[in-house]
């Protein structure tokens, strides 16, 4: 049988290949599978690794670097592992008025992590986001999927403080 | 679902309405979901049973945005049009036993407040009404009737004039006349051919479109359907960003049970014509609301853009011809067959017809989203239906049209909104997110947020955008940093000019519009900026 009718092969046996294999399977393994695949991956595993990613471009049938291209150029994917919580600060301009430089830096402060990491001991991972559209709330976090409204340094803190982080 | 049914089944739901002695509605939508909404619906639905009520007497139900997000949880209590504000679970009691009975005065909102009484309501007349998740009450609202008439009744052409004849433009923010472009994509030869709707809303502080598709998603899709028969279509995408999970979620319901009734797929409505919608979520990448970008983001590329013409009318998704609209745009359309072009143009000012759903936020005492007939002034939509500045600050400007809108001080707030007049004032309408900002907020920060906003999501593509926007960004941050010299004053306007009239798309091209708005109208500022340092003496 020639090598592109060959059944690509999951990395490994994890179930959660079958459901990123799914997702291109209902999109015809087409490359226009591409955003909503890694979509299906990030969900799947937290973040998106090489393993992830040479499988996706070899269903697809498409070039590595142009998977890779796209993973990195939306703001949406992850490349690196993430912490066990995590916490989206909005940085919409109705949250941006309302002090949301202000809470990134207490986080810093306090966390020690910057927008884009995770505290070294992988507990929590800090992001912003550009609005989640919920402007009349500003200033607005996303605490492990859970969206927080009117948050300063101090209620944010307490939150933190009430899911076991440490404060610094 | 032929027309027959159609009317079966709003009679059924206008009969139900009417036998019940109340109903309750929670507001669902994302803001009002934040804010523990779904709790307060259990906690109303309890409330009722105990106290006797059964599901035929009183019904709570979720529905879509109230308005006014700024007091959520919202709750309206109908017959009589009720509203409470800031209600909690704890409230849930005390509002069922005043069902039959004076309303509780210490939750009560006022319906009658200018920020309700002043608007006019056509893409967001189901907005609250309805619960988004049920088909049915879409249908009692004459929902799918426009979509019904148009597959039995007209021709395509016959679409295209009303819709031209409405006067409809773009809701996105470029204002492009909608009847134009559809048939543009009608008259453009090959096949197939494509329907896109961009919800991919991306300016901060703008959510008429999430507030739209979270209250009212089978009006999009109707939209859709109604564009697809007009311009020969039988395959549409709806491009959503990842980050509204709840408009997300009820598109997903929409689509399942439009397609089960027969309202989207295969045969629609008993005629031949076949249309069918996918979702696509975007990745946090702003670029991707430019059309040409969002159509690559589709393809399963980066969402670079590429030079119009060829524009996506003529070769679009995939080299296809395809109509591309935003979401305000298509849920206009509905209303637009049922009530005729003519109705439609009659509202509005000379060249900008119908209403403009607007989010307003910031530094407002009404904070949510409304809608109101194109020409209102900026004063009435600040001072009148957004209650004015809180906290007895005094009000600065308004930025209008996102990150490559404009900042616009208190002598022009007269100024009717329309296209036009917002462009003369170095503005852009945009897709409708207004934000105010008081005396506290430093024009020149704000510009460098923009800039920043710009920087961080310029595509690269062409180098006007990325190298020019960084440019800026550096040069306004030693403005906030108050070390710039006259001669940074003098780049950073060459610089505007440069990354305006260089940049491949809508995105580099309005990039300097905050940068531009604050010089224009706040230029003491930047000017306070070089006295400090030519003070310190550091030059």
């Amino acid at each position: 049988m020639p090598a592109y009718l060959q059944k690509i092969q999951p990395p490994s046996d994890d179930k959660r290949w079958n459901i990123v294999a799914a997702t291109m399977k209902t999109l015809g393994n087409r490359p226009s599978a591409l955003i909503e695949a890694l979509h299906t991956l990030q969900q799947s595993f937290g973040y998106l690794d090489k393993a992830g990613l040479t499988f996706v471009a070899a269903v697809l049938r498409m070039p590595l670097s142009q998977v890779y291209g796209a993973a990195t150029f939306y703001h949406y994917f992850t490349l690196k592992p993430q912490g066990e919580h995590s916490c989206v600060v909005c940085t919409g301009t109705a949250c941006y008025i309302k002090g949301a430089n202000a809470l990134l830096q207490s986080l810093e402060t306090h966390e020690g992590v910057k927008p884009g990491q995770t505290t070294p001991d992988g507990r929590l991972s800090v992001s912003t986001a550009r609005c989640f559209g919920t402007c009349g709330l500003a200033l607005v976090a996303v605490m492990d999927g859970q969206m927080a409204s009117y948050v300063t340094p101090e209620t944010l803190q307490q939150h933190l403080e009430g899911i076991g982080i440490h404060v610094g | 679902m032929l027309a027959e049914e159609l009317k079966t089944i709003a009679g059924q739901e206008r009969d139900m309405q009417a036998a019940r002695t109340a109903s309750i509605n929670v507001c669902a939508a994302a803001s009002c979901q934040a804010l523990q909404s779904e709790e307060l619906k259990k906690a109303l639905a309890q409330a009722a049973a105990a106290q006797g009520y059964g599901p035929q007497a009183c019904l709570v139900r979720q529905v879509g945005c109230l308005g006014l997000c700024g007091v959520g949880p919202l709750v309206s209590v109908e017959p009589g049009g009720i509203l409470y504000q800031h209600v909690q679970p704890s409230d849930a009691e005390e509002i069922v036993a005043a069902l039959e009975g004076p309303p509780v005065k210490r939750l009560r909102l006022d319906a009658e407040m200018p920020f309700f009484a002043r608007q006019e309501r056509i893409v967001l007349e189901n907005s609250g009404q309805i619960d988004p998740d049920r088909l049915e009450d879409y249908i009692a609202r004459d929902g799918y009737l426009a979509l019904n008439t148009v597959l039995h009744e007209m021709h395509p052409a016959e679409v295209i004039a009303e819709v031209a004849q409405a006067g409809l433009r773009g809701r996105g923010g470029a204002g492009y006349p909608t009847g134009l472009k559809w048939e543009t994509v009608a008259k453009a030869a090959g096949s197939p051919k494509f329907v896109v709707c961009n919800a991919d809303e991306g300016d901060p502080g703008a959510f008429m479109d999430r507030s739209v598709l979270e209250s009212d998603p089978h009006r999009v899709l109707e939209g859709m359907a109604i564009a697809a028969y007009a311009v020969g279509a039988s395959e549409g995408y709806m491009y959503v960003r990842a980050e509204y999970p709840l408009a997300i979620a009820r598109l997903k319901t929409a689509l399942r049970l439009a397609e089960r009734h027969g309202l989207l797929g295969g045969g629609i409505c008993g005629s031949h014509f076949n249309f069918r919608i996918s979702l696509r979520l975007g990745a946090g990448a702003y670029v991707c609301g430019e059309e040409t970008a969002l159509l690559a983001s589709i393809e399963g590329l980066r969402g670079t853009p590429h030079p119009r013409p060829p524009y996506p009318a003529q070769s679009g998704l995939w080299g296809h011809p395809t109509l591309i609209n935003n979401v305000e745009t298509f849920a206009n359309i509905a209303p637009i067959v049922r009530r005729g072009g003519a109705w439609f143009s009659g509202i509005g000012t000379e060249r900008s017809k119908g209403t403009k759903v607007f989010a307003l936020a910031g530094s407002i005492r009404n904070s949510g989203v409304i809608e109101v007939p194109m020409g209102m002034t900026l004063r009435d939509i600040v001072f009148a239906i957004g209650g004015g500045i809180p906290d007895g600050r005094r009000f600065k400007a308004v930025q209008t049209g996102g990150p490559s809108g404009g900042c616009i001080p208190e002598e022009f707030l007269d100024t009717p909104v329309d296209y036009e007049r917002l462009t003369s004032l170095g503005s852009i309408m945009g897709s409708g997110g207004i934000v105010v900002m008081d005396e506290t907020s430093s024009m020149v920060d704000v510009a460098r947020y923009f800039m920043e906003f710009c920087m961080t999501e310029s595509c690269g593509k062409c180098i006007p955008c990325r190298a020019g926007t960084v440019q800026m960004y550096e040069l306004l941050g030693r403005f906030s940093e108050r070390r710039a010299r006259p001669a940074d004053l003098r780049m950073l306007e060459t610089l505007c000019d440069l990354v305006r009239n260089t940049s491949l798309c809508g995105l580099g091209q309005s990039a300097p519009n905050p940068v531009l708005s604050t010089l224009r109208y706040f230029r003491p500022e930047y000017e306070a900026a070089l006295a400090a340092e030519t003070l310190g003496g550091a030059a």
